[in-house]
């Protein structure tokens, strides 16, 4: 498909994605069980509260005591998903994953909603831009960042079928939909979104689309780009990344996370060890965030779509 | 168990201990010392379960955390000789290639062990966790708890005890191992805790008062701590003990925490407990 045939469906968060997926999970296994710090709301997760109210755990603001609690929950069979914001899901409880979920492989689903710069206004202190890199360094965890309403929802029911600790991130804002809503979501294999022969852009999460504007403006300057859209972070599908480099020779890295520890530093690593190529990174440059809209701070920071058309015409004269 | 079955059994657990410790130079021998005496009351006489058929989901019978991981020999040896795995493989504790790990974990595929610790503060709400799950299952067994009295400085503890007595986890009995130590000194000086059993209650807890090294009276609270279950409440049992129990050298001295005795001061120690069971 070329960049200009993508049909946008409409417009939604992806946290309601989730929302819906967490609910359609419950109804089709009854061990799938949720708890919340505190953010019910804020999650989505409502749905799932007033159909499944026995399922449903409050346990207030106590977030170590929530993924711990989701970890215990998994010896006797159920599949727990923790609910609240990606910075109170990872940095703050870093050592209870990594001890009791990841360590002790439980089956914990950790969803961690309002992730990156886009959750806007709260400000640095909410706005966590290192949770990739700190969830993909732990061994047996699962990372995945989907991109619209539809696939975040597919994604949520997907995690809930796959055995093993997984990490689940996505975001605040209302943002395009573009994945059909029957498509069906595989952990670990990237969706090819457009084909192209100049230049490959591999992103994740809100970045997606910011990609897929990227290539509808270089297609209408005759330059050819294939966007990957890398939902799954780890395990991460290099056989993609590498049959798409073989096409292009270059490729652009795009996501709302930072340099350091993110996609890009995935992608990068598979190139180098097999195919050293050409790449550009979109990424946050070793920075806090701040306060203002969504669409500020997107372009504020350098990860916005004229700076993906930037690092992919940029890249094409590095081949 | 009789009451003098129990001593035979932990006598031999205080050999195990020291013996496993001494082979590897390191390992937390005080800890685990004076926690023998409940160790083997609960595994011997009061937990239901099957050790020959253990499980990791552990559907219907009690399930144990060892939220202070790092008395994980202790629990290692009542684990062998209670039959969860071959009594010889005490020799490879902290060894490379070992499923007992220097703390306790989950990924060697050790019988008896169903979460890894050692980083302090985890293991109530773990538990806490598998207690709601075994409400959700229907499943009538109990899920236990062991915590050093160091650890309870750590925050999450205290989440985890506004929880369990707001949500009425009453399947659950956690204890407390009170022995007033820990490495850097004695607990009143590194951060004193006021009255533990005082603040327990006002978290909302049943809290029952134990002899740690009294093996009647840890039947009988036990005893008592089943009969509470059940009630809308969580239950802790503030255990007294003393580290390094057993041993002369090693008593009254937070020193043993983390340092294990050379061979001539585990001969020492050695003459100091009956082997009942022989040494592996």
């Amino acid at each position: 498909m070329k960049a200009s045939e993508i049909e946008v469906l409409g417009k939604k968060d992806t946290r309601s994605g989730f929302g819906e997926g967490l609910l359609e999970a419950g109804k089709r296994n009854k061990d799938v069980v949720a708890l919340c710090a505190d953010l019910t709301g804020s999650l989505k997760m409502n749905a799932f509260e007033n159909e499944f109210s026995e399922r449903f755990f409050q346990v207030g603001i106590a977030e170590a005591n929530m993924i711990c609690m989701a970890a215990g929950m998994t010896v006797g069979g159920k599949i727990p998903f923790t609910g609240t914001f990606a910075n109170f899901s990872t940095s703050r409880v870093y050592d209870q994953i990594r001890q009791s979920v990841a360590y002790s492989k439980k089956n914990v689903k950790i969803a961690a909603s309002h992730a990156g710069l886009t959750l806007g206004e709260d400000g640095a202190t909410h706005q966590v831009l290192e949770d990739i890199g700190m969830m993909k360094m732990l061994p047996n965890m699962t990372v995945i960042v989907p991109c619209d309403f539809n696939q975040t929802k597919q994604a949520t029911i997907a995690v809930a079928e796959h055995e093993g600790p997984v990490y689940l991130r996505f975001g605040r804002p209302s943002v395009p939909i573009f994945v059909k809503p029957d498509a069906k979501f595989t952990i670990g294999k990237a969706d090819i979104i457009t084909e192209g022969t100049d230049v490959t852009i591999i992103a994740c999460g809100h970045l997606v689309w910011k990609a897929i504007e990227a290539a509808q403006e270089l297609e209408k300057e005759g330059i050819s780009a294939e966007v990957i859209n890398m939902h799954t972070i780890k395990p991460l599908d290099e056989q993609a990344v590498l049959s798409s480099v073989a096409k292009t020779g270059c490729v652009v890295t795009a996501e709302e996370h930072m340099y350091n520890g993110g996609l890009g530093e995935s992608i990068a690593r598979v190139l180098a060890k097999n195919n050293p190529t050409p790449q550009e990174f979109v990424a946050v440059n070793d920075s806090f965030g701040e306060s203002g809209t969504p669409d500020e701070l997107l372009a504020k920071y350098n990860i916005d779509t004229p700076d993906v058309i930037k690092a992919a015409k940029k890249v094409i004269q590095r081949k | 168990m009789e009451t003098k079955e129990l001593q035979r059994i932990a006598s031999q657990v205080r050999r195990d201990i020291l013996r496993m410790v001494c082979e590897c130079s390191s390992g937390h021998p005080g800890g685990s010392l004076g926690c023998t005496d409940f160790m083997t009351v609960l595994y011997f006489d009061q937990m239901k379960h099957d050790p020959a058929n253990f499980t990791m989901d552990g559907i219907n019978d009690d399930v144990f955390y060892l939220s202070n991981g790092h008395i994980a020999p202790v629990w290692y040896s009542v684990l062998a000789r209670g039959g969860y795995f071959p009594v010889p493989e005490l020799s490879t504790l902290r060894k490379l290639g070992s499923r007992l790990q220097g703390h306790p974990a989950t990924d060697k595929g050790l019988p008896g062990i169903r979460m890894a610790s050692g980083s302090l503060g985890q293991g109530l709400s773990v538990a806490i966790g598998t207690a709601e799950t075994k409400k959700l299952n229907g499943d009538n067994a109990l899920v236990y708890t062991l915590h050093g009295d160091g650890e309870l400085q750590e925050g999450q503890i205290w989440e985890a005890a506004l929880y369990a007595a707001a949500n009425k986890i009453d399947n659950l009995i956690s204890t407390i191992d009170y022995n007033g130590r820990q490495i850097d000194g004695d607990l009143d000086d590194v951060l004193p805790m006021g009255d533990l059993s005082q603040k327990w209650q006002a978290f909302g807890w049943e809290v029952l008062e134990l002899d740690g090294h009294n093996m009647d009276e840890i039947k009988a609270t036990f005893a008592q701590a089943k009969k509470l279950t059940g009630n809308g409440k969580p239950i802790m049992i503030v255990m007294k003990t003393e580290m390094g129990q057993g041993v002369d050298y090693m008593m009254g001295t937070h020193k043993w925490h983390g340092s294990t005795p050379n061979a001539e001061q585990l001969a020492d120690a050695l003459s100091q407990i009956e082997e009942t069971m022989g040494d592996y």
